[in-house]
């Protein structure tokens, strides 16, 4: 999945059209690339850490957002709700600690959350997102403080900014507020690693962990005997897909319908000139293939020979 | 079995580790390091190790897309849960207190007192054009200002402002009062420390304006006869809410001028190590102003006698000098 120079010449059997979609799925695959970040962990293996992106980070922001609204409101009614019980006139004292608390949960939600071990507010733990030292090394508090004191003029000033309004004067100079204090906002979809100021100042960035699940090897249910036995490719029929296309193939047999298996099954029997035997389903013979397949281009992996697609021809 | 990919075996041998390497992961995830047994905190490391070098071997010999996928995830989250942080909120708050704050702060006294200079200057500025034309005020307040505390204002108005009579509590309209500047101050504290990052210029004209507000309504009650015992009322609790905004600036041109003279080092990295100072400043700031809130909301009100504010006052001074400045043990040592 290393990036691969985008390559225009024509390889045999290449249509047109085919060589348009080759390009556009390389240039996909540069863009992704560079999402990513290496970490050498102390024990020398890397671990590729991808950015989360700017949608991501403002989706994760707004389910925040929601929820802080929604602390706040809560506890407005039922403190009013408790004050008036208790006594009538408390209602001050209650809107003292509402105001306090306000604050507190303006400021100090995020922290809270990002201190701890997920380093991760709940917005960013639904969409699998966490905060990151850009050394790789710890997450130290001061960090958290600083990229979440920093939030103030990210959001607070352009909002300020945009609610201010009045004569032709004010509203020219809030005008010119906004624009200066959407350099703010906007700041993380102009650098690389989409870090807002605050992960500027304190040294951070947001990364993606979402977590995966091990599902069954495919090739555990096509390398039993009997499948083996029956379905023998030759060698020719083994290397006429790559890499990609072995992904892909990978992806069907995992997610996708009865439907969609069996056209796939249908384009590579025509492909490699396979005669169905009898009694052969779509899903074996997929999974058969897969397992040749896989089997082909790793031990070529093995020899340093990787088979990007089907176009690449070595 | 030669029949089987090279790639399925090498699964098939480690995906029993992995998979208890998920579940501690899971586990610790969801309920914190002390849900985990000993024996799982003794194989945690070993399983890591494992699958670390199990990904990279993944990587170079199987193109099953999904173990990979899966192999990089494990590893990612269990790297930020071995070298994660492993303190507890309660030593954070220790260690705050105890340590990182008043060295932050006394790391900066050349930028607390820049920032001292700009909220005193802006302060003196004001007080001294009000004394010699009370016009002044208007231009500073502008005329729609609410308050009574005004240079029309009668001596006695303004002396009803400075002392209280205790049994008028109000009925807690003073809480929610002083609750309301908390709030506010330290919402501008916060901004004055953010705003840093544009060189601080933003910063130096937070502490201006702020100084020329109570500069201009000190020289209202100067004017009046009142200096002495106004100073006992803003003092009480004006030395550490002042103190706070004034380190809060400072913590703002620690920011700017890390980014804007970023001396050997790279911008980033300059902005990254003035940052953290800055924040744990900045928090600092936000405790100062709890208290003084505090102060203000019961001693202020309760406290009437002058010379008793201005001992509170002298007090608070000498605990934050003393706090921030006298050198002391590293931890540990």
């Amino acid at each position: 999945m290393s990036p691969r120079p985008v390559d225009t010449t024509r390889r045999p059997g290449l249509s047109m059209e085919a060589a348009v979609q080759r390009r556009a799925r390389m240039a996909e695959e540069m863009r992704l690339a560079k999402m990513v970040r290496k970490l050498v962990t102390p024990e020398g293996a890397a671990i590729r850490l991808k950015l989360a992106n700017a949608s991501e980070r403002a989706g994760a922001f707004m389910i925040d957002i929601a929820i802080q609204w929604a602390i706040v409101i809560a506890t407005l009614f039922g403190l009013n709700f408790m004050a008036n019980a208790l006594s009538p006139g408390s209602s001050n004292i209650a809107f003292a600690f509402w105001l306090v608390f306000f604050f507190f949960v303006r400021n100090f939600y995020y922290i809270f959350f990002e201190i701890g071990q997920r380093a991760a507010t709940p917005g960013k733990r639904i969409l699998g997102l966490r905060v990151a030292a850009r050394d790789g090394g710890r997450l130290t508090a001061n960090s958290v403080l600083a990229r979440n004191f920093i939030r103030e003029i990210e959001i607070g000033l352009p909002f300020q900014f945009a609610l201010m309004g009045g004569d032709r004067y004010g509203a020219w100079m809030a005008l010119f507020g906004l624009v200066w204090s959407g350099v703010f906002l906007l700041f993380p979809i102009f650098n690389k690693d989409k870090m807002r100021v605050g992960d500027l100042i304190a040294g951070t960035w947001v990364i993606k962990t979402p977590k995966a699940r091990l599902m069954d090897d495919i090739t555990s249910s096509a390398s039993r005997p009997d499948a083996a036995s029956r379905f023998a490719f030759t060698q020719a029929q083994a290397e006429a897909y790559g890499i990609h296309e072995l992904h892909v193939l990978e992806d069907v047999l995992r997610q996708s319908t009865p439907e969609i298996k069996s056209q796939v099954a249908a384009r590579i029997r025509a492909k490699i000139d396979w005669a169905p035997i009898v009694g052969e389903t779509d899903l074996a013979f997929l999974e058969a293939y897969y397992a040749a397949l896989r089997r082909r281009l790793e031990q070529r992996m093995l020899f340093g020979e990787r088979k990007a697609d089907k176009f690449d021809v070595r | 079995m030669s029949d089987l990919l090279k790639s399925y075996r090498f699964r098939e041998e480690r995906q029993s580790d992995w998979q208890k390497l998920d579940l501690i992961l899971t586990k610790a995830e969801n309920g914190g390091v002390k849900n985990l047994s000993d024996e799982q905190m003794l194989a945690l490391p070993r399983l890591y190790r494992q699958a670390v070098s199990s990904l990279s071997v993944a990587r170079s010999i199987s193109l099953d897309q999904n173990v990979v996928t899966y192999l990089e995830s494990l590893c990612t989250r269990s790297y930020f849960f071995v070298y994660g942080a492993r303190t507890t909120l309660g030593e954070r708050m220790m260690h705050f207190l105890r340590n990182d704050w008043p060295v932050a702060v006394s790391q900066s006294l050349w930028t607390t007192l820049l920032s001292a200079l700009f909220f005193f200057g802006g302060w003196a500025l004001a007080f001294f054009l009000c004394l010699q034309d009370m016009d002044w005020f208007w231009t500073f307040h502008g005329h729609n200002f609410l308050d009574g505390r005004n240079p029309d204002a009668s001596v006695e108005f303004l002396k009803s402002t400075i002392y209280m009579d205790p049994n008028d509590t109000g009925d807690g309209e003073l809480a929610a009062f002083s609750s309301f500047l908390f709030n506010n101050n330290a919402q501008i504290a916060l901004f004055a420390f953010a705003l840093g990052f544009a060189f601080g210029i933003p910063t130096a004209w937070l502490l201006v304006y702020n100084g020329v507000m109570i500069g201009s309504m000190y020289a209202v009650f100067w004017d009046k006869g009142l200096g002495y015992e106004f100073t006992g009322w803003l003092m009480i609790h004006g030395v550490t809410e002042l103190s706070a905004i004034v380190l809060a600036g400072a913590a703002g041109f620690v920011i700017g001028g890390a980014v804007a003279f970023p001396g050997g080092r790279t911008r980033l990295a300059s902005a990254r190590v003035a940052g953290q100072k800055a924040a744990t400043m900045a928090m600092g700031c936000v405790v100062m102003l709890i208290l003084a809130a505090i102060l203000e909301g019961f001693g202020r009100q309760l406290i009437n006698s002058d010379i008793v504010r201005y001992l509170i006052a002298g007090g608070t001074l000498v605990f934050w000098l003393v706090y921030f400045y006298v050198p002391r043990k590293a931890p540990g040592a």
